[in-house]
């Protein structure tokens, strides 16, 4: 139960896959301009993550080493593409904005990350949780950073308006900037300063010190 | 093929998941699995994404003509528009070919419904077009208040489709907005940008003798300069310069003597352009 509940809630802070990992952060600047299509990102993500971790980990067995990471993909593309056609079917509007995003989940590699490194080595129930906190992990992050640049940069959340913009007669004077993508870089290094302030385990060792020489030392 | 003869013929030999036999039997069923799930997903949820495309294209046809209100259902504020099919070359309105239905795209390539763009008039770069085209007409109180036109035409990868808004006259245009592109994300995008698709409104496709002018420069337009072109001119975008120069070839293409410049020419021309 203990490993249940490590493999479902590690990956949200303590092995963020985003955060610790520095992975998926591609997709992670594109559609985080504002929520919804963050959301959906998300949602997107976690979903095929979680399916083809699980899809991977049954066959695990009868995969051939030599093909493995083929069939990895192949199984990945195959969720992908239904998740797809599933958005443009029933969010066709925000399907349009992750335009190729929502393709690109093939590439990304958090998922063939734990396919690889996980759902290779454990069972079906396991992977598929693996996948679902890994993909929980990423949208946690993509939600912050959507919810920071929605909200400073255009002054709403889900379209809705929070903060009056002066253009239109209010007081808040929106700034552009966070509507870019490196304000998502800005944001995202923010989040990884504040979370290694938090757990310092996750400070990566210095490749090299910087040690203090005293005269008599050179002589 | 020779099985190495094992020591103990009761014992169940071991599965060998690397064997030729079983890489086989995995890549061939998994693919087939994989595309019977692609395949299915695709041809069930095909009504219902060509159902979206449909609403999306006439959503962007009431947006070009500024008809379009937030919270407003696209279907019924769609039906107001009266959409015609007419014949490209002599510029007459036909009844035999139904708008609702008309693929332009299968039709430039069917030899019967399609015709080749001889390669000098060929600006926009696509090769072949259909022999009808479909027009969307939006009625006032007073007549045809505007013309609403089917363009595409090379960008810089892929084809550019959208919709070409004209006021009456034929000559000052009302908008342009593209549905679909495959412009770089951040710079040719710009052309979906709304103040961008602004900056079209109220310009001068053609000059009074007849030619056709419109064009997207490079940097920004100078309003006033001595020989005034600027009712021609569009500010150009930084970084997509050729993408800009495809908007600039398709707008002239279709408004132009190949596209539907015979059927423009039944519209009178404003007083100024006169």
């Amino acid at each position: 139960m203990a490993e249940t509940r490590r493999v479902l809630i590690d990956p949200l802070v303590d092995n963020n896959p985003v955060m610790l990992q520095v992975l998926g952060v591609c997709s992670a600047l594109a559609v985080t301009t504002s929520l919804m299509p963050a959301l959906i990102m998300s949602v997107a993500l976690t979903s095929v993550a979680a399916l083809s971790s699980a899809a991977i980990s049954s066959i695990r067995g009868r995969i051939p080493n030599n093909i493995r990471i083929i069939v990895q993909m192949t199984i990945i593309a195959s969720f992908v593409i239904v998740t797809d056609q599933l958005l443009r079917a029933y969010a066709f509007e925000t399907s349009k904005q992750l335009s190729v995003f929502v393709g690109l989940i093939i590439t990304n590699c958090i998922v063939l990350g734990r396919a690889e490194a996980f759902a290779m080595k454990n069972g079906v129930a396991l992977s598929f949780l693996d996948g679902l906190g890994n993909g929980l992990g990423y949208s946690a992050v993509l939600i912050i950073v959507a919810t920071m640049r929605e909200l400073f940069g255009a002054g709403s959340l889900f379209g809705y308006s929070i903060l009056p913009l002066t253009s239109d007669g209010g007081w808040y004077q929106a700034n552009g900037l966070m509507l870019l993508p490196p304000s998502a870089f800005f944001i995202i290094g923010l989040l990884i300063w504040a979370v290694r302030s938090w757990k310092k385990e996750q400070v990566e060792r210095a490749d090299y010190q910087i040690h203090a020489v005293h005269r008599t030392e050179v002589f | 093929m020779s099985d190495i003869p094992t020591g103990n013929a009761g014992e169940k030999k071991r599965f060998d998941r690397d064997s030729v036999r079983n890489t086989l039997v995995v890549a061939i069923g998994l693919s087939l699995v994989c595309s019977v799930l692609v395949a299915s997903t695709a041809v069930l949820l095909k009504p219902r994404q060509e159902r979206n495309e449909e609403l999306f294209r006439q959503r962007i046809i009431l947006e070009v003509a500024s008809l379009m209100e937030p919270g407003a259902d696209v279907s019924n504020l769609f039906s107001t528009i009266e959409s015609r099919m007419i014949d490209l070359e002599s510029g007459e309105y036909v009844d035999t070919v139904d708008p609702a239905t008309f693929d332009a795209g299968a039709a430039a390539g069917d030899p019967e419904l399609g015709v080749a763009i001889p390669a000098n008039l060929d600006i926009a770069n696509i090769k072949r077009r259909a022999r009808y085209a479909p027009v969307f007409l939006v009625r006032d109180e007073s007549g045809i208040a505007q013309i609403i036109l089917p363009v595409y035409g090379s960008g810089l990868w892929a084809t550019m489709y959208g919709y070409l808004a004209l006021e009456n006259d034929g000559v000052t245009i009302a908008g342009l907005r593209f549905y679909d592109h495959g412009e770089t994300p951040g710079l040719g995008d710009q052309i979906d940008r709304p103040d961008w698709r602004q900056i079209w409104v109220g310009k001068k496709i053609k000059d009074p003798g007849g030619d056709v002018r419109i064009e997207v420069i490079r940097g920004v337009v100078q309003a006033g300069s001595i020989s005034d072109d600027s009712r021609f001119q569009i500010d150009g975008m930084s970084g997509a310069t050729l993408t800009g120069r495809g908007v600039t070839n398709l707008v002239r293409y279709w408004t132009g003597p190949h596209g539907f410049g015979p059927y423009l020419q039944q519209f009178p021309l404003s007083d100024d352009a006169s």
